[in-house]
């Protein structure tokens, strides 16, 4: 086991919303290969505490790649290196001692710095709101087995229904379009029987909302995909488009 | 003086309690409705679903939740599934048996009406979620699938892959959503709730702090609800989200709500274990895992061999060897307290001691890689992500961790608490588990409180309230309540100590893990008690809380959050030591038999101990009160799996 991997860290540091940011660095010592990432980060904010100096902010949650709290941007890539990891379940192990790493929070209009690494992403639940949804008040569903679904089908949705919604889309995308996480949603809702009578309504409230919240639009680059840690197929954009354009008939 | 505990039981056959009550429950005409506001602490399944649930029937509710959105609630993590008594394999399932598997597995610890509702929702739970889309596993018939889970001898449980809560909690915030867009809800995430406020004896309202501005607000409103999860974190480390905590369910309890079965903890018997001390929180490996995996240990200690070059002669296969018909299927606590036993006596393998193997070698002899791969291939990947090493080539190693605390606040039949107008659901509350949790009951159990239980009880409560009622935030209350939660947060930023949160929260977890955990005795609980209020008091004197608190501050959140932990842990002690007997997850040493088995004692500890605050002053005070079970449907049965 090795635990002196020396890590050059270089982190964005920025008060508050409108404050200037910039970077800041440091060196740890003895980083474990089995630390996970944000451990790492965890162990540079106790070395910084014990100096009296302020900690690096981030958001994290579960630290199981599923709650989608967090959304580093570290080496320039959402995530970082591993394919389909969140970076809480990015380990140590993929780095070397004397590794330069860089960590910035998601850029993108859409998504405002609150301080540090963390940023406002209500845009994502504005989103949602607006139409993420099937009307179904409690209550009123009908036995579950007299919706017969047929199971290709089924495994596809949720395929699509796998977004944590964390944001890594948005910060690969050169234009910080949300068209993945908004596509993705809407392909989960509409490949089912019960998802069909709000189709349409569906997918204009959402992306008329996208647009509202500043996001840019897609361009095909193809980014979101590749840095999905749920590795979302890039299909649904296809398919939100092409309700879009059935719904403006 | 004694405090009479009322369940509110209905009368009546098992059957037929919870359709008379809903007979009986007064209501609130629809009109009327708007004209109330109820507080729900907490976004995961129990309060997603009751704020979506109440916003519908046309309450204003205004919810609040820690995380940036409603759908990262801890409940997010749950993997396996949920149970319901649908019956469609046809195996034999009803209500009545996931009725009596969820009484006997909680080792007769609860309710039996509450448990009896619990079975009988079940199956409404299902049908709403899929009503919204959440995407369960399905035959190619396109009909529903299920599986058998944590040893049930029926298939009963529904799942999405292995991320069964994200479905089901996506859906129930998708729900929440559609009710913010029509304005049923106000939605507040990065709110941590601090304090209640308690008016002439009836939950009025929530002090809350703004995580991003620091901001301390005051909310007013004709019933608060805590759907605010375990209090499992209080280990330092567990299975739960690092944001989990115990504040809202412990704020309140000092402000007169009972806190009930404390002692009760359920720890998973597979996970990945720790590897050093940055571990900031522990993997849960499924449980299915066992079904194929053997667990061993080297019989030597300090047997320093590569596990593949130990032969079979020179490994010891524990629960194959102590429990011959259950083997490595033995109950989760079973499974935990044996793997605890080997590693106390030196057995334990990896670099810290503190892990056992569990091992495919055999299966994959019998089955071949590929099957095993098919059945497990997930799960592998990740053992392999985190710990490096591949498991179809050498043993994983596993260990427990604390994953679920049947433990909570005191609820009636309603699940409100002692205090008027102040009700908890989801995990938060100690209702239906007894002292024991069954695989995929926990996701059943929060969206029964909040899709159907809730919306039909808290009608029933505000009825009574006067509609328009209102003290204003300015009231002496609300002004002592802010006071007080701003306060602490000053106190805490003014020791300017030398230790940091952290630091105390892992020692304290260390108290709690080896005093307090798998096994328990009078010696520990007592040294466990006397450990805990002096680490307390060096906390409140040396711990070093960073930064500001006009700014997002994540330190200062988890400073209150292990300030709180620090207390529930010394009730857990108390609680643990009280009762003398061991039942489901409460293993007390003294209490076995010559075999090791755990010796229940109806008799005397047929109750919950519910726990009243009196107190803080160096040693927490509390007074004990008893709500005795009565067991009028099932024959209580001693557990034996040899
Ligand atoms: C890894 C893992 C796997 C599991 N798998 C299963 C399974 O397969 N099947 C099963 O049935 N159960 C499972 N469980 C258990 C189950 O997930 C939980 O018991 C359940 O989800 C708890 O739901 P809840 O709604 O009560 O609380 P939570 O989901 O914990 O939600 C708590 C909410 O309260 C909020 N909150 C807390 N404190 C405050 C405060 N002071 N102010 C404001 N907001 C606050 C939080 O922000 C959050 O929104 C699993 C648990 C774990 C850890
Ligand atoms: S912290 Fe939850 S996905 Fe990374």
């Amino acid at each position: 086991m090795s635990d002196n991997m020396k890590i050059h860290l270089k982190y964005w540091k920025q008060d508050g919303p409108t404050a200037k940011g910039f970077f800041e660095e440091r060196t740890l010592d003895s980083v474990n290969e089995h630390m996970s990432f944000l451990e790492m980060l965890d162990v540079l904010n106790e070395e910084l505490q014990l100096e009296g100096k302020d900690p690096v902010e981030f958001d994290y949650d579960c630290r199981e790649g599923i709650c989608g709290s967090c959304n580093l941007v570290i080496n320039g890539q959402a995530h970082g290196p591993k394919a389909e990891t969140a970076c809480c379940q990015l380990h140590m192990r993929n780095y070397k001692s004397g590794d330069h790493i860089t960590i910035e929070p998601p850029r993108a209009a859409a998504f405002p710095v609150i301080k540090d690494l963390v940023v406002d992403r209500s845009a994502f639940d504005r989103i949602i709101e607006a139409g993420g949804y099937i009307s179904v008040k409690t209550g009123s569903a009908t036995e579950a087995n007299s919706i017969p679904v047929e199971k290709e089908q089924s495994d596809v949705a949720f395929d699509y229904a796998t977004c944590i919604g964390c944001g890594a889309c948005v910060a690969a995308c050169p234009n910080a379009s949300a068209s993945l996480f908004t596509g993705a949603k809407i392909a989960h809702l509409n490949k089912f029987p019960q998802g069909e009578v709000e189709r349409y309504n569906r997918v204009t409230a959402m992306v008329d909302q996208m647009e509202a919240e500043g996001f840019g639009d897609c361009s095909n680059f193809g980014e979101c995909e590749a840095v999905c840690p749920k590795g979302i197929s890039i299909s649904a954009i296809a398919e939100m488009r092409k309700d879009y354009v059935k719904a403006l008939w | 003086m004694e405090m009479k505990l009322e369940s509110h039981e209905p009368q009546g056959p098992l059957e037929q309690k919870w359709s008379k009550h809903k007979k009986d429950m007064k209501l609130v005409a629809p009109n009327n409705r708007r004209k109330y506001e109820v507080i729900i602490v907490g976004t995961g399944l129990a309060g997603g679903a009751a704020a979506a649930s109440l916003a519908e029937m046309g309450y204003k509710v205004k919810s609040f939740c820690i995380q940036d959105s409603a759908r990262r609630a801890h409940s997010i993590a749950a993997q396996g599934g949920i149970n319901a008594a649908k019956n469609y394999p046809n195996d034999g399932d009803s209500i009545w048996r996931l009725f009596y598997d969820t009484i006997k597995g909680g080792d007769y610890r609860a309710r039996e009406s509450n448990v009896y509702r619990l079975a009988e929702v079940s199956n409404n739970i299902i049908d709403q979620a899929v009503a919204q889309g959440v995407p369960f596993a399905r035959e190619y018939s396109g009909l529903l699938a299920n599986r058998s889970f944590g040893g049930a001898q029926v298939s009963r449980t529904f799942y999405a892959r292995g991320q069964t809560g994200q479905q089901l909690l996506i859906g129930a915030y998708q729900a929440m959503m559609r009710q913010v867009q029509e304005g049923g809800i106000e939605y507040y995430p990065r709110h941590e709730m601090l304090e209640v406020v308690i008016i002439d004896g009836q939950a009025r309202g929530i002090i809350t702090r703004d995580l991003v501005s620091g901001e301390i607000k005051r909310w007013e409103a004709d019933a608060v609800v805590l759907a605010t999860g375990g209090y499992g974190n209080v280990f330092y480390l567990s299975t739960n989200a690092k944001n989990s905590n115990v504040t809202a369910a412990w704020r309140a309890h000092k402000k007169g709500a009972l806190m009930a079965n404390p002692c009760y903890v359920q720890v998973h018997p597979t996970c990945i274990p720790v590897s050093g001390d940055y571990q900031s929180k522990l993997t849960l490996m499924s449980e299915s895992l066992r079904n194929d995996g053997r667990v061993w240990v080297p019989r030597e200690k300090g047997d320093k061999r590569h596990p593949n070059d130990i032969p079979d002669a020179e490994r010891f296969y524990y629960l194959e060897e102590k429990y011959p018909s259950f083997g490595n299927l033995v109950p989760r606590d079973v499974a935990s307290r044996n793997a605890k036993i080997v590693c106390d006596e030196g057995l334990g393998v990896g670099d810290t001691g503190l892990a056992v193997y569990l091992d495919f070698r055999d299966a994959i002899k019998r089955d071949g890689e590929d099957t095993v791969r098919a059945k497990y291939g997930n799960l592998f990947d990740m053992y392999e992500n985190i710990m490096g090493e591949n498991p179809y080539k050498q043993p994983m190693k596993i260990y427990p961790a604390v994953h679920y605390t049947m433990g909570g606040l005191w609820v009636d039949y309603n699940l409100m608490t002692n205090v008027p107008g102040l009700f908890a659901a989801g995990e938060a509350n100690f209702s239906d588990h007894g002292a024991n949790r069954l695989g995929a009951s926990a996701l059943m159990q929060g969206l029964s409180d909040g899709y159907f239980v809730l919306p039909a009880t808290i009608g029933n409560y505000l009825a009574d309230v006067k509609p328009g009622t209102r003290y204003g935030t300015d009231h002496a209350e609300f002004e002592k309540a802010a006071t007080d939660a701003q306060a602490q947060i000053d106190k805490l930023l003014n020791i300017k100590g030398k230790r940091t949160i952290i630091d105390f929260h892992r020692s304290l977890g260390k108290i709690v893990w080896d005093k307090i955990g798998i096994a328990r005795n009078k010696e520990d609980l007592e040294a466990a008690i006397k450990e805990i209020r002096e680490l307390r008091e060096e906390f409140w004197k040396d711990v070093y809380v960073p930064g500001e608190k006009n700014n997002y501050n994540k330190y200062l959140e988890f400073a209150g959050r292990v300030a709180d932990f620090f207390e529930l842990a010394e009730l857990m002690a108390m609680d643990a030591l009280q009762r003398e007997e061991s039942c489901g997850c409460h293993l007390r040493e003294e209490y076995q038999s010559a075999e090791g088995e755990a010796i229940r004692n109806d008799e005397d500890f047929s109750y919950v101990a519910a726990w009243e605050f009196k107190g803080l002053n160096g040693s927490l005070e509390e007074v004990m009160h008893k709500e005795n079970l009565e067991f009028e449907f099932v024959e209580l049965k001693q557990r034996s799996y040899k």
